[in-house]
């Protein structure tokens, strides 16, 4: 990416950077759910842990450390299909797509602000974790690093297949931006191994990186090993998904482009 | 200032421009076909769903046209029109500006977007020319419809574009504010030579910016000329008269 396209994706996130400057309830929005998810699955944790009495498989964090994680998740997609609602909802998307920036370029800033809304949404947790619970995901070590950047991943391919729904049925598929991952949630096996599902179910989870990535945290947690077949897999379905994806999204752009849906998006 | 000072005669032209939306329906834009020289100003008019907006759409690449082709400052639309939009730009009262960000922000935004040098001080001269300055740190949703059209005019200049589409640049304005950003419009065209396309409902307004005009029914060009030469030749005091004329199809009645 050359300076040129540098400074239009700059220009993108600005425009997100100034919205957050002059609205301080959406930076708390960012913060809220995060950190409610913390304190509900902190105190389940807390109380499962007093009544087996078992505190090395429980309180050892795996539901805690699985609900940050996803969070990331959760906070990735939404952060990059709730930002390119902003331009809807602000009417403001034929103006985008008239100027110079490219739809890579465009996707890049939204990715960008995905990664700055997950962080702002996620680290408050992680500390309220530290605090209440005294639970420490970086205790896992550097491997933390890779788990969360396999879920930022799967929350972008997962985005960019809502925004392709937005793009061909409208604000009417705003919706989802809310709530398509949690419908992905059974399926991730965020807070039980895979082979708890049933056999005919186990396929569907092995597809979605997510599934890898917690069954990689399980094993650093309890096991306090690197699970490196799981994380190779996350890694590379999550290459899968997001060429799929990022296809699925150009050939919805040039439809929109065909039906004249930019002109009119929003309504 | 030239007419060739952006490299090319001309700054935009259009060979048999078909729209159609969906097999079997009328095609919302039929067969247009022409140029814009650069320094002049081109006149769209025509009806509601006459097809301005499919054409303006077309000319921005937010529309993809069923065949035909555009060439905008040297640049075919279908196959590099990113070299195109640098040196475009467009204003529309129905897209708005983010209401949230204030007016430097928003300026800021597409200064960056449109690869702008020097972006403050750009800023700075287009705040003072289109008299923004006293609003310039206030949110763009906060201000007044005379003042959100100069904002959107700052915006659409922010690039010094060679190439400028307006879609109704005065609609909802009282007639002085509406004068200010013809005169602004002019004296922008005069000092540098871009080559503007104009699509509007205000006659007067057509009248005294335009060099030449269409005149669009059905997707169609029905007639064109000089302002001048349509009110001569259709026997008329002024063009909203000829534009009567053919929107209702009186054309043969009024050169009878």
């Amino acid at each position: 990416m050359n300076a040129a396209a540098l400074r239009r994706v700059w220009g993108l996130v600005y425009r997100h950077l100034a919205l957050f400057r002059r609205s301080p309830p959406r930076i708390i929005e960012l913060m809220y759910w995060p950190a409610l998810q913390m304190v509900v699955w902190g105190f389940v944790t807390a109380y499962l842990a007093g009544l087996q009495n078992d505190v090395t498989s429980i309180a050892a964090g795996v539901l805690i450390g699985g609900v940050l994680l996803w969070e990331a998740a959760l906070r990735s997609q939404m952060g990059f299909s709730i930002s390119f609602l902003e331009e809807i909802w602000s009417r403001n998307l034929g103006h985008i797509f008239v100027s110079p920036i490219r739809p890579a370029e465009m996707v890049a800033a939204l990715m960008t602000m995905s990664l700055l809304r997950a962080m702002v949404g996620v680290i408050p947790a992680m500390g309220l974790a530290w605090v209440l619970y005294a639970f420490n995901i970086f205790s896992m070590g550097p491997v933390l690093v890779a788990f969360f950047a396999a879920l930022i991943l799967m929350g972008w391919a997962v985005a960019l297949g809502v925004t392709s729904l937005i793009l061909r049925y409208g604000a009417g598929a705003e919706a989802l931006a809310w709530s398509v991952l949690f419908g992905i949630t059974p399926f991730a096996c965020v807070f039980y191994p895979v082979a708890v599902l049933p056999v005919w179910l186990q396929p569907v989870a092995l597809i979605l990186p997510a599934a890898h990535v917690f069954e990689g945290m399980r094993a650093a947690l309890t096991q306090g090993v690197i699970a490196w077949d799981h994380l190779a897999a996350a890694y590379a379905l999550n290459l899968v998904w997001i060429t799929g994806m990022a296809a699925l999204f150009m050939g919805q752009l040039r439809g929109a482009r065909v039906r004249g849906a930019l002109l009119n998006i929003g309504e | 200032m030239s007419a060739h000072i952006w490299g090319v005669t001309h700054a935009l032209t259009v060979e048999n421009l078909v729209k159609r939306y969906a097999p079997g329906r009328p095609p919302a834009v039929d067969g247009l076909s022409f140029t814009l020289t650069a320094g002049t100003t081109l006149g769209l008019l025509g009806g509601n769903g006459a097809g301005k907006t499919t054409t303006i759409a077309m000319l921005l690449g937010l529309l993809l046209p069923t065949s035909g082709r555009v060439v905008a400052l040297g640049h075919d639309m279908a196959t590099d029109r990113f070299a195109a939009l640098a040196r475009m730009n467009f204003s529309s009262p129905y897209i708005s500006l983010p209401h949230k960000l204030s007016v430097r922000e928003n300026l800021r935004v597409y200064g960056h977007l449109y690869g702008v040098r020097g972006l403050e001080a750009r800023i700075a001269r287009l705040a003072e020319e289109l008299q923004l300055t006293d609003f310039i740190e206030r949110p763009a949703g906060d201000l007044s419809a005379g003042q959100k059209t100069r904002v959107a005019l700052a915006k659409a200049l922010i690039n010094t574009p060679a190439l400028l589409l307006l879609d109704e640049p005065t609609a909802s304005l009282d007639p002085d504010t509406g004068d200010w950003v013809r005169t602004r419009l002019e004296r922008y065209r005069d000092e540098t030579g871009c080559a503007i396309l104009l699509a509007s409902h205000n006659m007067a307004e057509v009248e005294r910016l335009c060099g030449h005009v269409l005149m669009l029914k059905q997707g169609r060009v029905v007639d064109q000329g000089s302002p001048d030469d349509l009110i001569a030749r259709y026997g008329r005091d002024d063009l909203e008269q000829v534009f009567l004329d053919i929107a209702r199809g009186t054309r043969a009645e009024a050169l009878a």
